[in-house]
């Protein structure tokens, strides 16, 4: 009897779905894509992740979008005015909810002021620090309600800055400055956003069907005020799985428009005769020193003999293997805006020099200054994919033959070696950064001895003022070349030892065109991207 | 039989807690911070998150809850996906594995019973070896090389055959559920072959097998009335672990075919210290286990008169 009703129970699913979708639909501009892992939650306020951070920009809109190009356009504000001292911007009347009631100047405040609350323990609060009273309310010492920011309209939104930020206007299209209108937010309290009903959307697209670790389906909204730049009807994530092999078979059979490779799957495209292309995600990879008392790494001399004997090229096509990653010169990727264009071409990244003669007088004289006849063995703690396990292999085998230094390496699943690198149990360890807007100080600060992503706890003042140059200035001139000195100290005191910038290599369906990659925002792109005959 | 099944049953309860326990204390030990991400928060925002999951308390009080709450069904919310309760985790994806399981281990059972029974009826003919050979392979492999292989075969029948005649991946339609299951269900059924074929070699040089010869019973009636009846029962004991075992160890089988099951959730939630979901699903994978023994212990019972009566 059980075996009947599972049988019927089975009977239940289709047997074959007819229309089982293939990756692009030209007559109804439909497209279907893979996800990597499903998004954890999609509130805005709180989400950290790279799938979120897919997924909103094209669901919802902040004041500045990113257009095709990357530059911050007007989104639900029409036009704007920014001071040293603060900002205004003036909302379009015509941007509208999912549910057709307009989006106000509230919205935005509410969210800003939700995302500060202590109580939300958002981990992204600190993107929103430009605007005055925003640390202290993060931190409890203020109410949320008196935040800098205030709507004198519905439709005027007027801020004061903590202190000036040259890149405001960069930071108000990131995910973390959306709005959120209040009404909705507080009906749905603890389920807001956790499923496809439980949101608001502002964006070009709407979410309808979210079924968890399943799919996603995005449709055109028809309440965007820019509806009409809008070429596709629907965006299907219709798998959701890492693995790059399943992604890849998935391709093969014409199933999704887009996958990402790493070394094994790219042999395998190789071979199926695609078009591999590649893209620059505008992380940075490098290896950071643990700087605190009583460590060897301490020792500058050290650090300098390792800096002298580290071959980014070497690594980038030896080790990593896959095309589009980029030696690493400097914690400034090459994509990076300076005074008029890019930092690197202005300023560029000191070379490295590889000389094993001057390598081992450094060591010699941080031997001595050790007080050591030999260096101890030094922990390398690296995460446990494959990847960093080749990566730390190489550069074991490059310090034993070149300065003969060992190197214990300890692999660590992700929290624990996130436990390891807050405590400071390591002497090396391999990082890596990523932009969260468009601007020098996204990577400038991140050696700054207040900012708790410096897990080596590198402290340098002159450091520090160099940054705070930067931080409180608004002449580009001024702000480069402060940064241009700090990138020097960088590397005259071998603080990091930059490894590569990261590329990624990837397949798209030739039929989808208008797709956009970037550095910063949703990647990949799709919201202006159509479907050709 | 009532008191045996209310004996079967507090013996389950208490192996339960014991899990839980178990699960609690080997988690907490566990190095790593469960609240630590990529970003480095501040002190105050570590502490309201702390206070969300109650983990300000002493460990021992954080026990005490944890239990009661267990035992009202609530098992928390979760830490990765911040406001999804671990009950609806269970909920909505706890099915999609049973579904493939019990279709794994439906093809494990018919497939094991049936190349059992071939392989001894052929002892040491050819067909005996081909198919020792492949349950051999069948043990020794890992099913992510045959996920692998499986998904490989598809992509090229729907190439070959030029439309996607079985999808590759995904979930929804029964088309998706057949690969996966058959991955799924290979090992067991390698097992299950082994074990039938070697039942089934001891029953045929039983005395009652003889005397059904003896009578001049047609062959059929005695593989099928004698032999196989008696040959089935290890099979049927190792059935019950073997579906709970299937439908939690499908976690490879579920990534590479992109299915939204409950086994991804339980194993990336170690690699999270997703605590909540470790606790939720292992109390609710090991309540399955004792739940599905128990049950065959007392199927047996039914099949077997002589358990019952010990």
């Amino acid at each position: 009897m059980r075996f009947v009703a599972f049988l019927l129970f089975l009977a239940s699913f289709p047997l074959n779905a007819a229309a089982e979708a293939t990756s692009v639909d030209y007559e109804n501009q439909i497209i279907t894509i893979a996800l990597t892992q499903e998004p954890p939650q999609l509130n805005s306020m709180k989400a950290t992740d790279q799938v979120s951070g897919f997924i909103l920009p094209h669901v919802m809109e902040g004041l500045l979008r990113l257009d095709r190009r990357g530059q911050a356009v007007p989104g639900v504000a029409e036009k704007w005015e920014v001071t040293k001292e603060g900002a205004t911007f003036w909302l379009r009347k015509n941007a509208l909810w999912s549910d057709g009631k307009p989006v106000t100047a509230h919205d935005f405040v509410f969210a800003w002021q939700n995302a500060l609350a202590p109580k939300t323990a958002s981990e992204y609060a600190f993107i929103l620090y430009p605007i005055k009273n925003g640390e202290k309310i993060n931190k409890g010492e203020l109410d949320p309600t008196q935040l800098a920011a205030v709507a004198e309209d519905d439709y005027t939104l007027r801020l004061e800055f903590e202190r000036p930020t040259s890149y405001f206007l960069n930071l108000t299209a990131f995910v973390t400055y959306y709005p959120i209108r209040e009404d909705f937010y507080n009906e749905k309290k603890d389920r807001y956003a956790s499923d496809a009903t439980d949101i608001l959307y502002n964006g070009p697209f709407k979410l309808v069907d979210w079924v968890h670790s399943a799919s996603l389906r995005m449709v055109k909204n028809e309440n965007y005020w820019d509806k009409d730049s809008i070429s596709l009807n629907e965006i299907r994530a219709d798998y959701i799985t890492e693995d790059t092999r399943a992604r890849l078979n998935l391709f093969i059979d014409g199933k999704i428009v887009h996958t990402r490779l790493d070394g094994e799957s790219y042999k395998d495209a190789l071979t199926q005769r695609f078009r591999i292309r590649s893209f620059s995600t505008g992380s940075v990879f490098f290896l950071e020193y643990n700087h605190r008392t009583g460590r060897p790494t301490d020792n500058v001399n050290l650090r300098r003999a390792i800096q002298h004997v580290f071959d980014p090229d070497e690594f980038v096509n030896k080790v990593l293997g896959t095309p589009g990653n980029l030696p690493g010169k400097s914690i400034f990727p090459v994509w990076l805006k300076g005074v008029e264009g890019k930092f690197r071409h202005e300023y560029p990244a000191p070379e490295p020099n590889l000389d094993l003669v001057k390598a081992k007088q450094y060591l010699e004289a941080a031997k001595q200054e050790l007080g050591v006849s030999e260096i101890p063995p030094l922990v390398l703690l690296v995460g446990n994919s494959p990847t960093a396990a080749k990566q730390a292999e190489y550069l074991q085998g490059l310090l034993k033959q070149k300065l003969g230094i060992d190197l214990k390496i300890d692999t660590q699943t992700f929290k624990q070696r996130l436990a390891k690198m807050t405590s400071g149990d390591f002497d090396i360890v391999g990082a890596g950064w990523g932009p969260d807007f468009d601007d020098v100080m996204t990577f400038g600060d991140l050696l700054a001895s207040w900012n708790l992503n410096n897990r080596g706890r590198y402290n340098n003042p002159e450091y520090d003022r160099l940054v705070r140059v930067a931080m409180d200035s608004l002449e580009p001139q001024e702000r480069m070349d402060a940064m241009a000195s700090l990138q020097q100290i960088l590397f005259d005191e071998a603080v990091v030892l930059p490894q590569y910038e990261q590329g990624v290599i990837y397949l798209m369906q030739d039929k989808v065109r208008g797709v956009v990659r970037r550095v910063i925002g949703a990647d990949p792109d799709y919201t202006y991207a159509r479907v050709v005959k | 039989m009532l008191m045996y099944t209310a004996k079967r049953l507090l013996a389950g309860i208490i192996t339960v807690w014991f899990i839980a326990t178990a699960t609690f204390i080997a988690m907490h030990q566990v190095p790593g911070d469960p609240l630590m991400n990529d970003k480095a928060v501040s002190a105050e925002i570590r502490a309201n998150l702390e206070r969300k999951y109650g983990l300000d308390k002493p460990v021992t009080e954080q026990y005490v809850i944890y239990l009661s709450n267990m035992l009202q069904g609530d098992f928390g919310i979760s830490f990765t996906q911040q406001n999804r309760k671990v009950n609806d985790i269970i909920r909505d994806h706890f099915p999609v594995s049973a579904t493939l399981g019990i279709l794994a281990v439906l093809f494990a059972a018919f497939g094991g019973v049936l190349w059992g029974a071939l392989t001894a009826l052929y002892r040491n003919r050819l067909p005996d070896i081909i198919i020792m050979f492949l349950v051999i392979l069948g043990i020794s492999v890992p099913s992510f090389v045959f996920a692998a292989l499986g998904q490989l075969f598809l992509v090229n029948l729907n190439g070959l055959v030029g439309y996607s005649l079985i999808p590759v991946a995904g979930w929804g339609t029964v088309m998706h559920m057949l690969m996966p299951s058959l991955v799924l269900g290979l090992g067991t059924m390698a097992l299950l072959t082994r074990l039938m074929r070697s039942s089934m070699l001891e029953v045929v040089n039983e005395d009652y097998i003889k005397t059904a010869r003896a009578k001049g019973l047609s062959p059929s009636r005695i593989f099928f009335r004698h032999q196989l009846r008696n040959a089935i029962l290890p099979v049927i004991t190792v059935l019950g672990p073997q579906i709970a075992a299937i439908t939690t160890g499908g976690f490879v089988v579920e990534l590479v075919f992109a299915i939204p099951g409950l086994g991804r959730y339980f194993v990336q939630a170690v690699q999270q210290l997703d605590y909540t979901v470790i606790m939720g699903t292992t109390v609710f994978y090991g309540a399955f286990l004792v739940f599905m023994v128990i049950i065959v212990d007392i199927l047996y019972g039914f099949i077997d008169p002589r358990v019952r009566l010990k």
